[in-house]
């Protein structure tokens, strides 16, 4: 079981309320704009408490209402990649990939920068990047924090149709070949198919 | 040029002032993070307590450090039987004196360059496994540097032509709590004073607006985006 979520959370008017149980694999998050797919990403990492309910990641509580558990965002481990890139402004590229590097285990820093295609942005600082750079050193960031789980928040808008390309064959390795329980925010129809296990709507 | 006991004003309303400014720094910081980021009740008070020294006459904040650090009073009878010293006509009342007037445009510039912040930074440093510590020394302090260096600045400028208070409090001694403002002021009062005067009011003009100019560099550097340090 990867995922297994069952949330409900009163935003001002509007009312979230998400049971998600997915197994292995990635589970895509679809709906129109507004219904709370980020809040709900939000409440996985430990951004936002929820009301009530519980959230389950790969067998592991990181929150339970009834039972009073609510483990910290910084040992949720969640690789989040937010919708905007969030690159610390003050870090150059080389730093922002490596703030949440654990030292061992995990992603391998040089395949991934390599993968990615950021090597020569190492010594930039983010405001110089364009979109689609800062989105790619956003990805790496997070996949070099050793997470146990990832979180996309449309990962794959503002990026040229050869990078989008990489990112979804990267996605797909994550998912096939690591095996890392991945939930994803989208709101497009063509990479809710090819890469979601599941799609499940809100 | 400065007469050598021109020099020794100078140098003392710097010692002044620097030492107001570096005390003043941690308590400015801590207050402005509670103003910025805590929610507790007494906010609003706590608020006007740390402008209250922008509001009232500085006449009247030197008598209340006066009564505080009076040998009787509160402090002073804390700091003399345990520390057996007094800060009235010391150096280091003018200092106090300057840090309590300086303290509310400290905390002000700080607490907007805290505010400033943007959270969503520090949410992604916890999903990146950061402790609140971490968070805080990583991202936090970095990101509101400017503005706390520029408020120190600010705050400098303003420990530097401080006068009513530091008069009431500590007197005007001279080579000990007898800083620019006081000296000017001493000097107007003298028959014949008039070339000292201008030599001390141009010493203070140009401190000032060089601390205000680097306060504003900083705080310029810092709105696009550039790094003071």
């Amino acid at each position: 079981m990867s995922f297994d979520l069952d949330l409900t959370k009163r935003l001002g008017e509007t009312e979230i309320a998400c049971r998600i149980v997915a197994d292995a694999g990635l589970t895509v998050l679809f709906g129109p704009s507004g219904a709370g797919k980020t809040s709900v990403l939000n409440m996985v990492a430990g951004l936002t408490a929820p009301d009530a309910g519980h959230v389950r990641v790969g067998g592991e509580t990181l929150f339970d209402g009834a039972a009073g558990i609510d483990v910290p965002v910084a040992e949720r481990r969640a690789g989040y990649v937010f919708q905007e890139a969030r690159l610390f402004p003050h870090l150059r590229v080389r730093a922002n990939l490596l703030y949440g590097c654990r030292g061992d285990g995990g992603l391998d820093v040089d395949e991934t920068i390599a993968l990615l295609g950021i090597a020569h942005l190492l010594d930039r600082w983010p405001r110089t990047l364009s979109g689609g750079e800062a989105r790619r050193v956003a990805i790496g960031r997070a996949l070099l924090s050793d997470p146990r789980f990832l979180l996309l928040d449309e990962p794959l808008s503002s990026l040229d149709r050869a990078r989008r390309e990489e990112i979804m064959a990267l996605i797909e390795r994550l998912r096939d070949a690591v095996r890392m329980p991945i939930l994803m925010v989208t709101h497009d129809r063509d990479e809710a198919t090819r890469l979601g296990t599941r799609v499940v709507g809100i | 040029m400065l007469a050598p006991a021109e020099w020794g004003i100078v140098l003392l309303s710097l010692r002044v002032g620097g030492v107001a400014v570096l005390a003043c720094l941690p308590v400015a910081f801590a207050l402005a993070w509670l103003l910025a980021r805590g929610r507790f009740p007494g906010k609003l008070l706590l608020d006007g307590l740390v402008h209250l020294p922008l509001a009232v006459p500085p006449v009247v904040t030197g008598w209340l450090l006066l009564l505080a650090f009076a040998p009787g009073g509160p402090i002073g009878g804390w700091l003399e039987s345990w520390f057996g010293v007094s800060v009235l006509f010391r150096w280091t009342g003018a200092a106090i004196a300057s840090a309590v007037m300086a303290l509310p445009l400290m905390v002000r510039a700080m607490r907007l360059s805290i505010e400033a912040v943007d959270r969503r930074l520090e949410q992604a440093a916890a999903t990146l496994g950061a402790g609140r510590w971490r968070v805080f020394a990583s991202v936090t302090l970095p990101l509101s540097l400017p503005g706390v260096l520029a408020g120190a600045v600010l705050g400098f400028a303003r420990a530097l032509g401080e006068f009513g208070a530091t008069i009431t409090f500590v007197s005007s001694v001279p080579g000990e709590t007898q800083t620019l403002p006081l000296a000017i002021y001493a000097a107007l009062q003298l028959p014949g004073g008039e070339g000292q005067v201008l030599r001390l009011a141009g010493i203070s003009v140009l401190l000032s607006l060089g601390a205000l100019l680097a306060s504003e560099i900083i705080a310029r550097r810092a709105g696009r985006g550039l790094h003071v340090l």
